[in-house]
């Protein structure tokens, strides 16, 4: 049964179609990838699943529930997580510190002003550091962190919630390949540990082959294939808009 | 027809003068993100260069253009020389800074101006061969006023072609749209920061000498036009120059018509119609989401508990401090009352800004409403001073959760301009309102109750409330919501990501600085005894960023600090002569020289005596 | 580290402490007297009233002091912000212990000033402020004032206007307490004189911020008989270029407060409007015996003409010595019952301190705008005494809130 189905998802931008028609769904506990160029859409997928931009038609369903209308913060609340292409942390926090907002959020502590926000969940955010293997950090200033540290801090952050899906736009941009390798790893242990069904972008094709149980290719905002890695593979015209476009399916990584 | 016609068209000519300050306000800011408080000063310098130049050059209408131009060149020169010494150092430091150090400018040209010029008002000639007016359908217009209707849009136009047709400006244009952009152009960016300084320079210049034949020169010039300036470079769109062209015309012909109906109209006017705009379009008539904030800056350390020594020597400096009425030679007690007012004020101000990331302009018009609330309680409801004391933050409060409402759907410079629009419009109902707030003759006979009238009465009323304030200030920035402000200003995007409603806190954080400094007002009125406008005035918000700034936005402390020092020092050279340019000398030095203000100085200083600890440790 | 940190706050709060500890005044000092003006906001107004009571006190000190002490003026700016007035008049009364205040060009400061003074239980002589309230509807009696009033002088304009052939009226006036006052003022006691003028306009431009063009064409569009003006400064030349490119002074009598005062004529140059009725101060064409010492004196120190600011600078002090000549003591009590019914001589000639309302009677010269020597002044100007302009001193007591 599917967690998360998508259909009809369109967006265009001063009349360019950003995505059109993009339709699929995201299975319980499944690991799914949607790759695709530079420019063909996945960023502005992943904001019209979490409520970033309002999608121009199409609807997003939750386990049944309705999710295009809803501001990030409800989507959030329903059980949907996101990490960043551009990652998004509290640079003027401490690492500890910036998974314990995520806790304090779900726990509903927001408004609290008599308590002294650092001595809430500081446990449970030192439980979910070492499970991104990020024990050691804790303490020290986010804003010092080197960029692949903060997606596995954002990986933590989302897990705050224990959400039901998890939307991971670019993960491993600017890894060096042992790392990505690593953090896809402890994704796939996650999703079997918790449950929690994933769709990332990814460009390293490698990474995406290894670990991904179902790939979506997106080009120029269309969903031009779905299947598995070589199923995927052998599709001609997936080989088309990578080949062709003078791309190999390697290296593409950090863009904008 | 007539009538309306000609009324029309004087209100064109007036556009066109406020078109050129703001144009070049506009630019100034499109690339170089710097609120310019001092852009006034320029358009003074202009006209009173103008004024010299013409009346020495007196031949003749040749005499009289060239000496226009040579003044805006002269001005464009001073603005490459201010651009040089000082903004090139600060581009990337957070908003205040600049608007702090342009005023310090302000300031600085203030006295160098009255040095040079001297006090009296200078009227200079007409323009030769325009001095008379015209007769259209009957009605008299002045022909200087169709000459400035045809400037207008004729450096408009030329801007226009400056922009289009020349490669500084397609650079311009893209540095206002994006600024990494520049960067990675290659393009020299201090050379394209400087000359785009020097335009702006050069239009502020421009407007000022062409004031000459219309107004008398005079040492008021700078802050009278910079209110308006701002309003029509945000009203456009900030780095839009068509749309301060817009909101220019829009201003001045809707005060034509205005002062017809109701003649009191032109104190609120333009901030009514700035708040009218912005709570419409957020980014102005012509700007966009990119254009409201400055350069990305670098995050403060993280928040540190303070330990138990630290709590024993903030214990004993408190005790030593209530010591203080023993050593009273009169006047101590009084200045730190003064001190422990502004500490609070300025600890609203910092909570607002430098834990939330809301910067405001007009902090002042919470300060003064619970100045006027209090003075009001005591005057009109007969309410004892406690009662008043209460009712003051109360009523703060309630402003704050008005127009904290609109505030905090914007941010950046456009937060920022809207808070200054609110300070305003409360600052021209007191100003106006004379039957209930006397008007700028103030409500008087505001003093404390009898028990607390002597001076150390006083004096531990307002140390037990400012500590309390600030103690309060400290706990809030700890608590939950006070980390949940902070993450809303390091990154709004995360914090909505994980299920917070920003705005709301925001709101709420916006109404409890208003609290604050609601009670900051309160005492503030008891202290003095009166209560006037300047209590909600611009100058009034201005103090509070100096304090701010000059005790270090990154620390909790700092405000503590600035106050203090800023208290301290303009008590002090308020008696020497020259004391702005002293001041503005004051302000550049702490903004170019520690940065991180009083209380970064001292970590710093502190960190070098203890040999270079690891840094970056914040109260 | 913040401990650290914390205990340097305590060392800056004592260091900052330190020189302010003692101090006290022997009695064999000069006599103090605290001072304060608008020096920097108002440098243009308050220059000339500085070289005035510089100038007298050079002469009471030249000739020996008070009883032989001699004269100290502890004199401040005072920013132009009421708060920052309040704070110095704290300093000088209790930590330099001046015996009294005087100065304030700024009505809202010179309110501030005698509330503060009635609260301290200090004397306060309001050189400057022209608002009535601060002898009548704020009177207190700690506070005295010198200048002819806002109803005194728009008195004196009021029974020049009742004289012209003109019932429709138009007001212009800058937008603050001043402003309303005046107009408000002028209008009282032209009704009483000449119940049938009517008042058909109003402008109100922004203090020092006039539109000018388009308050010029709202007035002229009332097409008034006359126009009762009261903008000052930048407000007025603009004004005064506005109107007289657009007609609107043609064939229209002007009655003007305070427009015949040097500091507001003269930076209006050969532009100055002609034929304008005003209040103000001929400067050198006064010519009394009294006047002409003074001025010779003023001119000799200065350099320069002497201008209103000049008069009530140099009749501030000249009510000091009087007072302080005659006062059987420095207490506050007893210099306030010698102010009562002070009678001071003066380069303006003689006025006294009305023991109802403590104003003083000083007069102001009433005349016309023309040229004099090629340069803006006042013609066919007569003193007008204060004391003709005034409400009897029974009525005014009326208007001053219990003691
Ligand atoms: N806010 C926006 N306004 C206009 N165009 C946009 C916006 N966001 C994305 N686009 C355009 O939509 C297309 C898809 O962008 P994006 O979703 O970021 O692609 P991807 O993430 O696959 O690289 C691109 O052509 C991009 O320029
Ligand atoms: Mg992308």
């Amino acid at each position: 049964m599917s967690v998360l189905s998508v259909s009809n998802l369109s967006k265009s931008f001063g009349g360019v179609d950003a995505v059109r028609d993009v339709s699929f769904a995201l299975g319980a506990a499944e690991f799914l990838a949607l790759i695709g160029p530079n420019g063909a859409g996945k960023t502005t997928c992943f904001n019209m699943l979490n409520g970033y931009i309002r999608p121009d038609r199409g609807s997003v369903t939750l386990e049944g529930v309705e999710l295009v209308g809803r501001k990030p913060r409800a989507v959030w609340r329903m059980g949907v997580g996101r990490t960043f292409q551009i990652t998004q942390t509290f640079p003027s926090m401490t690492v500890r510190e910036n998974v314990q907002m995520a806790l304090i959020s779900h726990h509903r502590r927001t408004l609290n002003m008599t308590r002294r926000a650092t001595r809430l969940y500081a446990e449970e955010a030192d439980t979910l550091l070492a499970r991104v293997g990020m024990a050691e950090e804790a303490a020290r200033p986010c804003a010092e962190l080197a960029y692949g540290d903060l997606k596995r801090l954002e990986l933590a952050i989302a897990l705050a919630h224990r959400p039901k899906v998890l939307l991971m736009d670019e993960p491993t941009a600017g890894m060096a390949p042992s790392e990505r390798i690593a953090l896809m790893a402890l994704t796939g242990e996650i999703i079997k540990s918790e449950g929690v069904s994933v769709l990332f972008t990814e460009h390293d094709m490698d990474v995406v082959f290894t670990h991904a149980h179902r790939i979506l290719v997106l080009n120029r905002g269309t969903l031009i294939a779905e299947g598995t890695g070589p199923e995927i593979r052998a599709n001609p015209m997936v080989q088309e808009v990578y080949l062709g476009g003078g791309t190999v399916f390697k290296g593409e990584a950090n863009d904008a | 027809m007539g009538f309306y016609f000609a009324q029309f068209l004087t209100g064109l000519a007036n556009a066109s003068s406020l078109f050129l300050i703001a144009s070049g306000l506009s630019i100034i800011f499109g690339v170089t993100r710097i609120v310019n408080f001092a852009h006034g000063s320029l358009y003074m310098l202009g006209a009173y260069f103008a004024y010299t130049l013409i009346t020495t050059l007196d031949a003749g209408g040749f005499g009289f253009w060239t000496g226009v131009i040579l003044a805006a060149l002269i001005v464009a020169v001073i603005g490459a020389v201010i651009e040089i010494l000082v903004l090139r150092r600060i581009y990337r430091a957070p908003e205040l800074f600049q608007l702090v150090a342009t005023f310090g400018v302000l300031l600085i040209i203030q006295d160098v101006t009255l040095a040079i010029w001297g006090a009296e008002d200078l009227l200079g000639p007409r323009a030769p061969g325009l001095s008379r007016a015209v007769r259209i359908f009957g009605e008299p217009i002045p022909e200087y006023d169709i000459a400035l209707i045809i400037i207008g849009p004729v450096v408009l136009g030329l801007i226009w072609l400056l922009f289009s047709r020349t490669r500084w400006g397609v650079l311009v244009r893209a540095a206002t749209q994006d600024r990494e952009m520049v960067g990675a152009l290659g393009v020299n960016q201090r050379w394209l920061f400087t000359s785009a300084f020097m335009v702006g320079a050069f239009l502020a210049g421009l407007g000022g000498a062409l004031q000459v034949p219309r107004e008398s020169v005079s040492l008021l010039m700078d802050l009278s036009i910079i209110g308006e300036a701002f309003v029509v470079v945000v009203i456009g769109g900030m780095g839009s120059v068509t749309g301060a062209f817009v909101a220019a015309v829009i201003i001045s012909v809707l005060n034509a018509f205005g002062v017809l109906v109701f003649p009191q109209i032109s104190l609120v006017l333009p901030f009514l119609v700035m708040a009218v705009v912005l709570i419409v379009r957020p980014y102005g008539l012509f700007g966009t989401a990119a254009s409201a904030h400055g350069p990305p800056t670098v995050p403060e350390a993280p928040m540190k508990p303070m330990s138990i020594a630290g709590i024993a020597v903030v214990a004993a400096a408190v005790a030593l401090v209530a010591l203080l009425p023993r050593l009273d030679d009169g006047f101590i007690l009084v200045l730190m009352i003064d001190v422990l007012i502004a500490m609070l004020f300025a600890a609203s101000l910092h909570f607002l800004m430098g834990v939330g990331g809301m910067v405001s302009f007009g902090h002042a018009a919470y300060f003064g409403l619970g100045a006027y609330a209090a003075a009001l309680a005591v005057k009109a409801l007969g309410l004892p001073m406690l009662a008043a004391m209460a009712f003051g933050p109360l009523v703060a409060a309630l402003g704050a959760m008005i127009f904290g409402w609109f505030c905090v759907r914007l941010s950046g410079v456009y937060l920022a301009m809207l808070t200054l629009a609110a300070a305003q419009i409360l600052w021209g109902v007191t100003f106006q309102w004379q039957s209930v707030t006397g008007g700028d003759d103030g409500i008087l006979g505001v003093w404390p109750a009898r028990w607390a009238s002597s001076k150390p009465a006083f004096f531990y009323l307002a140390l037990v409330l400012s500590v309390a304030g600030l103690v309060l200030i400290r706990h809030l920035a700890h608590s939950p919501f006070g980390y949940v402000l902070r993450g809303g200003r390091d990154s709004p995007i995360r914090t909505e990501a994980i299920g917070i409603d920003l705005r709301a806190h925001q709101w709420l954080g916006f109404i409890l600085a208003g609290a604050f400094a609601g009670l900051a007002g309160v005492l503030f009125a008891f202290s003095k005894g009166s209560v006037f406008p300047d209590a909600l005035s611009i100058g009034q918000s201005i103090d509070g960023l100096i304090m701010v700034l000059l005790g270090g936005v990154q620390a909790l402390i700092g405000p503590i600090f600035g106050a203090s020092a800023f208290v301290l020092l303009e008590d002090y050279i308020s008696r020497l002569d020259y004391w702005r340019a002293i001041l503005g000398g004051v302000i550049l030095v702490i903004v170019l020289a520690a940065p991180n203000g009083i209380a970064g100085g001292l970590s710093g200083l502190w960190q070098l005596v203890r040999g270079g600890r690891k840094t970056g440790e914040r109260a | 580290m913040l401990t650290r940190r914390e205990l340097q706050m305590a060392l800056a709060a004592a260091i900052i402490a330190a020189p302010f500890a003692g101090g006290a005044a022997h009695a064999q000092d000069p006599i103090k007297i605290g001072e304060m003006n608008s020096y920097t906001r108002m440098a243009a107004f308050t220059e000339p009233y500085r070289k005035g009571w510089e100038l007298a006190l050079e002469e009471i000190n030249a000739n020996g002091g008070i009883n032989g002490r001699p004269l100290e003026i502890i004199s401040r700016d005072d920013t132009g912000d009421p708060a920052a007035a309040i704070r110095i008049a704290e300093e000088l009364v209790n930590r330099d212990e001046v015996v009294m205040l005087f100065g304030g060009f700024l009505s809202n400061i010179g309110l501030a000033l005698a509330d503060f003074a009635n609260q301290n239980q200090i004397f306060y002589l309001a050189s400057e402020p022209l608002t009535d309230a601060i002898v009548w509807s704020n009177g207190n009696k700690y506070t005295y004032r010198l200048r002819p009033s806002n109803w005194m002088q728009t008195g004196m304009l009021a029974a020049e206007a009742a004289k012209l052939d003109a019932t429709k009226w138009a007001t212009i006036a800058p937008n603050y307490a001043y402003g309303t006052d005046a107009v408000a003022a002028f209008k009282e006691q032209l009704k009483a004189l000449k119940p049938d003028v009517e008042f058909v306009e109003e402008q109100w431009p922004t203090l020092f911020k006039i539109d000018a063009g388009s308050t010029v064409r709202a007035l002229e569009q009332s097409k008034p008989d006359a126009i009762f003006n009261v903008t000052f400064g930048g407000d007025l030349a603009k004004f005064v270029r506005e109107g007289s490119i657009r007609g609107l002074f043609d064939d229209r009598p002007v009655v003007s407060l305070l427009s015949g005062e040097p500091e507001y004529l003269d930076p209006l140059g050969d532009e100055a409007p002609e034929g304008w009725i005003v209040t103000g101060y001929p400067g050198l064409a006064v010519n009394t015996p009294e006047h002409d010492a003074f001025e010779t004196a003023y001119v000799d120190k200065w350099g320069e003409a002497p201008k209103t600011g000049s008069v009530v600078g140099y009749n501030s002090m000249m009510t000091i010595k009087t007072l302080l000549e005659q006062t059987p003591s420095l207490e506050t009590d007893d210099l306030l019952a010698t102010m009562s019914g002070l009678e001071v001589d003066s380069p303006t000639g003689p006025f006294f301190y009305r023991p109802a309302d403590h104003q003083a009677t000083m007069g102001a010269y009433v005349g016309k705008t023309g040229m004099v020597d090629g340069k803006p002044g006042m013609v066919d100007w007569v003193y007008a005494d204060g004391a003709d302009f005034l409400p009897s001193e029974e009525d005014a007591a009326k208007m001053r809130p219990a003691e």
